[in-house]
Parts: structure tokens; C-alpha cells; sequence
């Protein structure tokens, strides 16, 4: 299972960094946030996905499943909903003021 | 009880960002609160910094969750200087914004921006946990697109969107190294995996996460070849935003990687702290020549950021107590003189009303303060002693040739003449030469301005000056650094 994920993660990254790699605003957004679910799915991989037990820590339990990873994802979620939000945001009014949404027109003089 | 003390540098900041929200209509009201209460967190920094020096490191665990398994803030000598540092920063800067900023600008949640700004950047030195400085990472980061963006010109939203991506990016890539680094040592507080990683002698695959880090950091803390970022956006918003994004914002990725690399990844010096000697190198000839490139003032600064990095990363890879000592103390120096700096060249852009050095001349006619301001700046900047460059660069470099590496500190010499030149070119084609008629001289900004400068030119050369009061500190810091045992006994206290 955790192989199968593993590679998962490993398509999301791919994919993301494609797009990451595209001239369009909004394709570049959608690559970083396919990126960031790479990310998050890897975390959750990393910490043993099944381990049959509720995550309940005393004595006589020897195996329960590790409650960190989601609650480290769950953090890293928020934070890259947020960020992705505030660029979409920021995409739109940038393609508005400068009328274009593509990366490469954006270039400027370093003066203005 | 006590051990709270380690929370108050980020809450403080925290409360009074949330309240600022509140009132940000009322300008007079906003800009007096975001005053006093930066004042009030830098006395109580100032408390804590006594009280860590007297008592040694404050640890606090929490909600009482005991170290491994719950969150600690680890407020030792290191940490909390540097937070110092930056509430000295905040304060010249709050008292800099009115002035600056337009008052529209001002109502747009900058006070939030700076308060949350300077909240995430002091969560990042005090905290103890890997994904918590992550978490502060993106919390300075959130603040700081807000900030870079405020104004909404067209430059702006240009440079702002690639910020965000490049921050994006690298945030994304620490969240998976630490998802490899659990994986392998099943922990995310730094202490217990300094501890786990000593136990195993860090093998290979620890090392290639140690690498991973390093990239994350280096992007943040702009390093060669991961700068080509930094310059353009951090020109792009207002000086009083800049001066906090120069002063802030790499220093706590080169605090990050001399924490990671000072604490953790030690067992394999001969790959990792090698691999940073050359690199701080390389950083320190580009940074040098970038800055040598252009004849925007803005500009100009910006790009010395880079060599100041080098220099730092520099006293982390010649792993001995001298060098780190040096990267602290150069680490201090260079926080303050970066904003000094930033927030001159800002006066100097909004009394004449460009930033290109070739349509500016002159301005020591109609501003002489200013000129000797931004002169002293000039030498603190490339380490022209008695100031406090030059006791930051003497102990790197006494810390390289320690561990023999000559030819970097030959580079270190030379990048220092390149940066002192870069920066003499605004003083001598800036200020000199003949008066410039067409100025309508505004004294008054100009005294506004030199204020909050002379404040913290007065901490720069205090540092350089009573280096004798400040260096057992600072060398105890090194020695600190060495010796990462110190550090993991007092969070794990075993």
C-alpha cells in the first residue's frame, strides 16, 4: 500500500512541476497545488498508512496507528488552501492590470 | 511559570496584529497603538534576553505535553538575540512606515502584516520543532505577500507573483523532507532527532535529507545558485517594506540552516559543511557582482543581500566555534545594517524621486546628514573597523583560516572591496558632484527620515564600538553551537 502511494505522490509531483512549468497563470496555480497534495499524500505514507489500531497510547497497546502525520498534514492543508487562494487572488488582478495572463509578457523594465 | 517567557515574543505581536485589524480605519489611533506596542514587545524581548542570559535557555513544553511528543519553544541565548535584533529592526521601521507609506496603504492592513510579520519571524528562532518552523515559515511568509503586494501597482503584482511561487515551492519541498526525515527517524522535534541521528551516526540517506534541507533553506536564505529571486521583488513595494523583508526574511533561512546544520547534521561534516565553503564562495562573487550591475539604488542594495549570505554560510562551513561565532555576530551586523541601508536608499528615492543613480546628483548640497548617514552605512556595511562589520567578518575569517581555508577567505577580502565599491558608487555619483537645481529640498521629510536610521546606526556602531562587552556572549553562542548536547539535555532533560 504504502509503495502504491509512494508512486501516487510521486504522479502528483510530476504533473504539478509540469504545470508549474507552463506559461498560463492558472495552470501554473493548478501545478502548485497538485504539488502541494503530492506533498501532503507523502507525509501521510510516510507516517504507515494501515496499522489496524485506533491511535490510543497507554501501557498494554502495542500497536496503534501514529496520530502525527495527520495532524501535520492537517496544518500543511490549511496553510496551502490558503496560499493557494491568495494566488488566485493575486493572479486575477494581476492579469487584469497588466491584461495578459501569461507568464512570459510579464517581464519588465526594472526602472518602472 | 517562567518557561511562558518563551511565548510572549510571538503572542504579543500575534494580539496586537488581530487588534490592528480592528482599528485599521482610524490612522492616528492604528499608527500610536502599532508604535507603543512594538515598543512594549521589544522591552519585553529585552526582559527575556536578560533573563536568558542570566539563566540559561527557556524552554516551554506546550500545553504541558512533555518534549518529545508535544510542541517546545526553546528560547536560549541564540534565539532570543536574534529576536532582539529583529524588534529593534520593527521599531526604527514602525517609527519609519507613517512617513513612507501612503495613508491609504497604511489602512490596508499593514500594521497586520508587519505585526503578523514580526510574529512569524520570532516563531521561527524560538521554536524547537521541525514542522513548526514550518509553520512560522509560512506564517512570515503569509505576512509577507500581503506586504509585497500592498499598493497593488502593476511592478508589484509582476514581482509578488513570482515570490509567492518560488516561497510556494520551497515550502512544499521542506514539507516532504520532513516527511522523509520522519520516516526515517520518527520525530520532528529537533532535539530528539539530533539525538536519533547521533545514534545512528547519520547515515547515508540522512545526509541526502540534510542535502534536501539545505536546498529548502538555501532558496529562503537566497544562496547561490537559488537567488536569482530575491533582488527584483524585494525592490518591488515600499522602502519600509523592504528594509523589513532585507533584514528579516534570509536571516531566518540562514538561522534555520545554522540551527539544522549546527545541531543535526554534524556527523558528516566532511560532505555537507565542505559542500557550503564553496558555495558560500560562489555566493559571495555573484552576490558582489550583481550588486556591481546596475545602476538602480534599490537595486544595488538588494543585490548586496547575496554576499552577506555567503558570508554567514561561510562561518557555518568552516565548522569551528570562531566561525559560528562570527556568522552570529555578522548575522546581528548584517540585520541591522541591511535595514539602515534599505531604508536610506527608500529616503533617498522619495526625496528625489527616482531610483536610477544616473539622474541623481548632488545631494549632499541639500542634505549633508543624510549623505554622512548613508556614508557611515556604507562603512559598517563592507566592515571598515572600529564598526560592527568588521568584528563579524575579522572572526569569520580568523574562523576559516582556523580550519584552513584560504583561498575562501581571500574571496570573503575581495567580495568585501566589490560590495564597499557597489555601494560607494551611490555615494560618490549620489551625493557628490555638482548641485542638482531642479531639487525643491523637503527638510523636513528628510529629518523624519534619518531618525529611525540614526536609531539603529547608533545599535550598529554600539555593536561594532563595545564589540569587547558583546563578544564573551558571542563567543559562548559559538562555543554553544559546537557542543550540541547543551542544546538537546535542555529540551529532552534527561
Amino acid at each position: 500500500m504504502e509503495i502504491v502511494m509512494s508512486i501516487l505522490a510521486g504522479i502528483l509531483f510530476t504533473t504539478g512541476i509540469y504545470n508549474m512549468l507552463q506559461k498560463q497563470m492558472l495552470r501554473i496555480i493548478i501545478g502548485t497545488a497538485l504539488v502541494s497534495h503530492g506533498a501532503h499524500l507523502f507525509i501521510l505514507t510516510m507516517g504507515e498508512l494501515k496499522r489496524g489500531k485506533p491511535p490510543v497510547l497507554s501501557d498494554e497497546i502495542a500497536n496503534y496507528s501514529d496520530p502525527l502525520p495527520q495532524a501535520l498534514i492537517l496544518t500543511s492543508i490549511v496553510i496551502s488552501f490558503g496560499v493557494t487562494s491568495l494566488l488566485l487572488v493575486l493572479a486575477y488582478r494581476a492579469s487584469k492590470e497588466n491584461g495578459t495572463d501569461n507568464m512570459e509578457k510579464l517581464r519588465g523594465n526594472e526602472n518602472d | 511559570m517562567i518557561s511562558n517567557l518563551a511565548v510572549l515574543p510571538i503572542v504579543i505581536p500575534l494580539i496586537a496584529g488581530v487588534i490592528a485589524i480592528l482599528i485599521h480605519r482610524k490612522l492616528t489611533i492604528v499608527r500610536r497603538f502599532a508604535q507603543i506596542l512594538t515598543v512594549v514587545n521589544t522591552i519585553v524581548v529585552a526582559y527575556v534576553l536578560f533573563y536568558v542570559s542570566q539563566n540559561g535557555a527557556v524552554v516551554l513544553e506546550a500545553g504541558d505535553w512533555m518534549a518529545p511528543f508535544g510542541i517546545v519553544l526553546v528560547a536560549d541565548l541564540l534565539s532570543v538575540v536574534l529576536v532582539f535584533t529583529t524588534n529593534i529592526i520593527a521599531l526604527a521601521c514602525v517609527f519609519y512606515a507613517p512617513k513612507s507609506l501612503s495613508d491609504q496603504q497604511e489602512e490596508f492592513y499593514f500594521y497586520t502584516f508587519y505585526f503578523l510579520l514580526i510574529s512569524g519571524v520570532s516563531g521561527a528562532f524560538i521554536t524547537g520543532d521541525l514542522f513548526n518552523l514550518f509553520v512560522f515559515f509560512e506564517v512570515l511568509l503569509m505576512a509577507s505577500y500581503g506586504l509585497i503586494v500592498l499598493g497593488g501597482e502593476k511592478v508589484q503584482l509582476r514581482e509578488s507573483i513570482k515570490y509567492v511561487l518560488i516561497n510556494l515551492f520551497s515550502s512544499m519541498l521542506f514539507v516532504t523532507t520532513i516527511a522523509f526525515l520522519y520516516s526515517v527517524v520518527g520525530t520532528v522535534n529537533m532535539a530528539q532527532i539530533a539525538q536519533r541521528v547521533g545514534e545512528v551516526e547519520q547515515t547515508g540517506v540522512l545526509t541526502a535529507i540534510g542535502i534536501l534541507l539545505f536546498f529548502v533553506f538555501g532558496t529562503k536564505a537566497a544562496l547561490f545558485p537559488l537567488y536569482y529571486w530575491l533582488p527584483k521583488p524585494y525592490i518591488a513595494p515600499n522602502p519600509v517594506v523592504s528594509a523589513l523583508f532585507g533584514a528579516l526574511l534570509t536571516k531566518v533561512g540562514i538561522y534555520s540552516l545554522l540551527r539544522v546544520f549546527s545541531i543535526i547534521f554534524v556527523h558528516k561534516s566532511d560532505i555537507t559543511h565542505e559542500l557550503f565553503i564553496w558555495i558560500a564562495a560562489l555566493t559571495l562573487i555573484f552576490g558582489a557582482i550583481g550588486a556591481m550591475s546596475t545602476n538602480n539604488i534599490k537595486l544595488i542594495v538588494a543585490y548586496n543581500i547575496i554576499p552577506a549570505v555567503g558570508f554567514m554560510l561561510l562561518g557555518i562551513g568552516v565548522y569551528n566555534s570562531t566561525g559560528y561565532a562570527g556568522t552570529v555576530y555578522y548575522l546581528v551586523s548584517d540585520m541591522i545594517i541591511k535595514a539602515v541601508l534599505f531604508l536610506l536608499v527608500g529616503a533617498i528615492a522619495y526625496l528625489t524621486g527616482t531610483s536610477d543613480l544616473r539622474k541623481i546628483r548632488g545631494l549632499i548640497h541639500y542634505y549633508p546628514f543624510l549623505g554622512w548617514l548613508f556614508f557611515i552605512a556604507a562603512l559598517v556595511l563592507a566592515g571598515i573597523p572600529p564598526f560592527s562589520g568588521f568584528i563579524g567578518k575579522l572572526l569569520l575569517l580568523q574562523g576559516a583560516i582556523e580550519s584552513d581555508q584560504i583561498i575562501v577567505a581571500l574571496i570573503g577580502l575581495a567580495a568585501s572591496l566589490l560590495i564597499l565599491l557597489s555601494v560607494m558608487r551611490i555615494f560618490i555619483r549620489g551625493f557628490w558632484g555638482e548641485k542638482d537645481e531642479s531639487i525643491i529640498p523637503d527638510k523636513k521629510a528628510a529629518r523624519s527620515f534619518a531618525l529611525p536610521v540614526v536609531f539603529l546606526l547608533f545599535f550598529s556602531i554600539l555593536l561594532g564600538v563595545g564589540a569587547e562587552w558583546f563578544y564573551p556572549s558571542i563567543a559562548s553562542i559559538g562555543d554553544y553551537l559546537m557542543n550540541p548536547e547543551t542544546y538537546i539535555q535542555s529540551v529532552l532533560k534527561e
